[in-house]
């Protein structure tokens, strides 16, 4: 039998296939004979045809008949054998395969070799693929090999003793002893993977983290590596592009990451380190870089003071800045993490994420957008939805309906004028109209019928908008229902906002018609059509016109149509007398809430809230506990809270005041209340269910000021029991205006799944008249409706 | 940790596979599918991470080969380019000047270096030297039997 050909014959005949067909039969060919080999038990040439399988594997191939073989190379005493043995048993032997336990004897007399790279072959193998019950049965060896003064098998054993550990987690306590010296060590390898291997356990049991910070001092002796890295000189075993070790670096800076967090002291320990790798750290190449952003992400997790915070957020701010891609994208995700808890330092790179949504970067356009959604509050509404608008223009469709949604919710939330709401509605909907989410329709309409006095200027450019385009669905639908409500407005020519256009009711029922027969139309589109021509009937003269089209659709076949117009009709015949009431102006309409009662508030034009008196909460006792739950704001345990006695009683006349103070109430059946008022400063909550979480009740804040100087630098901050969660969003401005000249607005989001009873605590810091003013207080008054 | 490693060439022919958890044959195959599909088609000068399912892909491209590293989220992007380059600079060590075509014809050695240098999913040795003596002290092994044996084992 001729000996069968080499590895490297092999490939370069496969590669000379000029087919698929043609390599599939070169393939079949030598599988065969590579079959009868084996089958003839050849020890010499084995490592050679399991070589080949592994190549063929690669292509794709099927190579299940040589995994006995592999088995056989590891048992063989030739190096050659076993290297090509434990390659094919990690390619081909997972843990999967019913022969996979059949190595553990192999890998086991292997881990106690003579030589050290057929140990290092064992536990390779054993580190990357051992099942758990080859974990649980070679445990014992691979924590003998820990042990070793051997820095090639050391380092080897530790990385194998971290895949024990994700297998069975439950023999973590036997690797306990080894680590002790483990950290001493000069040899690189063995210390990064020590630090692998520690911080696998810290990961994985609070317990043994608590005892790697106190009696192991983990901290200290990080923090020195760490040190005689960053100080030591140039050591061309471990220099990449001038750093040393970056990897170790990088490594110890998570494991540090992960013993400050919420402990102080150990943060405390590793303020100085952080602060001089963040400030001597080479910036011109990625290695450097890729260490600058495993600090910053240390930083902003464990207790850092505020100087170190603002250090880190300021590197992000000048990766932002930089011309490689990859940063700028690892800047901008980092930044959407910490934009909750360090919002204000992340306003000042807003100009900097705003420019990034021109990048031609996709991953990169797509951050930045997210981002400078998260940016916007009162003071930057106008730039930022100049720029956003721009984005939604000029983007991929992709981001479109994302970006609509995003710009849809910051006009709603910030908004500086109705006009300017209603001019960025508008944009959206020409920009990107086929891109609006479904729901967006009907709040739009609700939106529209709320801003009473815009009514002819909303309709008015909607009008001219369907003159230019009537392919974009959403834009139409809602230009159709405005047309059917305000037509009126549009005809008599009454616009204050801008010239009033010339139009004469024919031709808003041509045009109306017109989408009624359009190909581009939407049945749903037709439906909005027919029914804004039907409206039109109360307000047009031209009744026969309407007349005649309601009746030619009675015969559509479009059931939906068809249905709505046999209506119409029977309403044009025989019910003539409830038309006029029937096809009225739209009420406004409430926000819809889920919970509570919801009060109706009735009439064109005037938003009347009824101020109801809010009920005296029921005392309720509290059990002593409860007192030490309430979360600290100043983190010690000093400060005797002040309780707001004052319980909020809403005569008539009070409310108008408050009408003033809270401008367009969102009504939810929730009364507000006063939750502080102290020398001049007073704080109103008003309340809204969020949909559709009946959990989260959110609560708008209304500071006013009634003394003679304004309050600038006003920061509230808030916090609540253990059982709740709380979100605080950005606040409108930091001023709050003298004389109640306006009010600084500011959202929390409080959850509550227990439905327990809310309670807050409040901390305000200002400065009026030149002296800073701190003060703190409890919030008890919530009326029940708030939390139940 | 790291969860795979692919080098495939620009015509999405697979030239190393490392995996760093179990998974079935099918599964793997997928994965290739999808890795070629997705790093293929990207453009010339977009940034080299990419979000796939709940994992981050680190891809780079050296001359004819793409390297395409899939890492945990909580891993470090920068770094992880750092890490392929390292790869790359053992095998230019190993082979002077490596070009693909060393690696088609010499893929158990190139698996030989990844071993050294990486296992379970973790960097296992952070010097480049030590790595490569390593792997001239085991070739040596080898050759030792070679010349017991006078032909080359395979």
């Amino acid at each position: 039998m001729p000996a069968p050909i080499r590895l490297r014959e092999l490939i370069r005949t496969i590669r000379t296939a000029r087919t698929q067909a043609e390599e599939r039969e070169m393939i079949q060919k030598e599988c065969a004979a590579i079959r009868s080999s084996f089958r003839e038990e050849d020890n010499t040439y084995r490592c050679r045809n399991v070589a080949k399988l592994l190549y063929m594997h690669m292509l794709g191939y099927p190579a299940h008949f040589g995994q006995l073989e592999c088995l056989k190379l590891i048992a063989s005493q030739k190096f050659t054998d076993k290297r090509i043995g434990y390659l094919g048993a990690m390619l081909l032997l997972d843990e999967r395969q019913d022969v996979h336990l059949l190595m553990t004897n192999c890998i086991k007399n292997d881990l106690n070799h003579s030589t050290q790279y057929v140990q290092g072959l064992a536990l390779c193998t054993l580190g990357c693929m051992g099942s758990s019950e080859m974990c649980r049965d070679l445990a014992g060896e691979v924590e003998k090999l820990l042990k070793t003064s051997n820095s090639y098998l050391r380092k080897k054993a530790a990385l194998c003793a971290v895949h024990v550990i994700r297998k069975v987690p439950e023999l973590m306590e036997m690797f306990l002893p080894a680590t002790k010296n483990l950290l001493s060590e000069k040899n690189h390898g063995v210390l990064h993977t020590s630090v692998v291997l520690l911080t696998e356990m810290c990961e994985r049991s609070p317990d043994m983290l608590a005892h790697f910070r106190k009696n192991e001092k983990l901290v200290p002796q990080l923090v020195r590596i760490l040190k005689n890295l960053i100080m030591s000189g140039y050591s061309p075993e471990h220099d990449v592009s001038g750093i040393s070790d970056p990897f170790l670096q990088v490594r110890i800076l998570r494991l540090l990451r992960i013993l400050g967090k919420s402990d102080d002291d150990s943060s405390e320990a590793m303020n100085d380190i952080l602060a001089q790798v963040a400030t001597n750290t080479e910036t011109s190449k990625n290695v450097g870089n890729a260490i600058l952003y495993e600090t910053v992400l240390t930083i902003m997790d464990i207790k850092s003071e505020s100087g170190l915070r603002v250090l880190a957020i300021n590197i992000l701010g000048r990766f932002l800045l930089n011309n490689d891609k990859n940063i700028r994208y690892v800047a901008l995700t980092s930044l959407l993490k910490t934009v909750q808890t360090d919002h204000n330092a992340v306003q000042r790179h807003r100009s900097t994420i705003v420019d990034c949504l021109k990048d031609l970067d996709v991953s990169i356009k797509r951050r930045a957008m997210e981002l400078s959604f998260a940016l916007v509050n009162g003071n930057n509404i106008r730039g930022m939805m100049k720029e956003l608008l721009y984005f939604l223009d000029s983007c991929d469709p992709e981001f479109k309906a994302d970006c609509a949604s995003g710009v849809f919710l910051a006009a709603e939330k910030y908004a500086p004028s109705k006009r300017w709401h209603i001019d960025t509605i508008m944009r959206v909907l020409t920009t990107a109209g086929s891109y609006v989410r479904d729901d967006s329709v009907p709040n739009l309409i609700q939106l529209i019928t709320n801003s009473v006095e815009m009514h002819a200027y909303t309709v008015q450019r909607l009008y001219k908008a369907l003159l230019d385009d009537i392919s974009q669905q959403p834009l139409v639908q809602v230009a159709s229902w405005c047309i059917g409500e305000y037509g009126d407005l549009l005809v008599s020519g009454q616009c204050e906002e801008e010239e009033p256009i010339q139009v004469t009711e024919d031709e808003v029922l041509d045009v109306l018609e017109g989408l009624l027969v359009s190909n581009l139309s939407t049945p749903v589109t037709r439906g909005y059509s027919l029914t804004a021509i039907m409206k039109l009937s109360t307000r047009f003269s031209s009744v026969n016109r309407i007349k005649k089209v309601v009746s030619i659709y009675g015969s559509s076949i479009d059931v939906e149509l068809q249905q709505r117009a046999v209506e119409y009709n029977a309403l044009f015949k025989k019910y003539d007398h409830m038309r006029p009431a029937l096809l009225e102006r739209m009420p406004i309409m409430e926000k819809t809430a889920t919970n509570g009662p919801t009060e109706i508030v009735q009439t064109n034009g005037e938003t009347e809230p009824s101020v109801v008196e809010p009920k005296h909460p029921p005392p309720v006792t509290q059990p002593a506990n409860q007192a030490n739950d309430l979360l600290d704001l100043l983190g010690g345990n000093d400060v005797v809270p002040v309780i707001q006695t004052t319980l909020p009683t809403k005569p008539a006349s009070a409310g108008g005041e408050l009408l003033d103070l809270l401008g367009d109430l969102s009504l939810s059946g929730i009364p507000p209340m006063i939750a502080y008022n102290k020398n001049g400063l007073k704080i109103d909550f008003t309340f809204e269910r969020a949909n559709p979480n009946p959990n989260i009740a959110v609560i708008t804040i209304h500071a006013s000021n009634t003394t003679e100087a304004d309050m600038t630098d006003f920061v509230f901050q808030a916090a609540v029991p253990k059982t709740f969660q709380l979100q605080l969003l950005s606040p409108s401005s930091n001023v709050v205006p003298a004389l109640n000249q306006g009010t600084v607005t500011q959202v929390i989001r409080v959850l509550n799944p227990q439905k327990q009873q809310l309670r807050m605590r409040i901390k305000l810091t200002y400065t009026h008249k030149g002296s800073p003013v701190q003060d703190l207080a409890e919030v008890n008054n919530f009326p029940p409706q708030s939390w139940q | 940790m790291m969860r795979f490693l692919l080098l495939f060439s620009r015509q999405g022919k697979l030239r190393l596979q490392k995996w760093f958890t179990p998974m079935s044959e099918r599964e793997k195959k997928k994965i290739i599918r999808d890795m070629t599909t997705m790093v293929l088609s990207r453009q010339p000068r977009s940034c080299n991470f990419l979000h796939w399912k709940d994992l981050k892909i680190i891809y780079k491209r050296y001359a004819s080969l793409y390297f395409c590293l899939a890492i945990e989220n909580q891993e470090n992007e920068l770094l992880a380019l750092e890490v392929i380059h390292r790869y790359v600079e053992l095998l230019d060590k190993y082979f002077g000047n490596v070009c693909e075509l060393d690696i088609i014809f010499n893929f158990e050695k190139a698996y030989f270096i990844l071993d050294e240098f990486l296992m379970g999913g973790e960097i296992q040795e952070t010097s480049k030297q030590i790595v490569n003596r390593c792997i001239e002290s085991s070739d040596m092994l080898q050759e030792t039997m070679e010349e017991y044996m006078s032909k080359p084992a395979f």
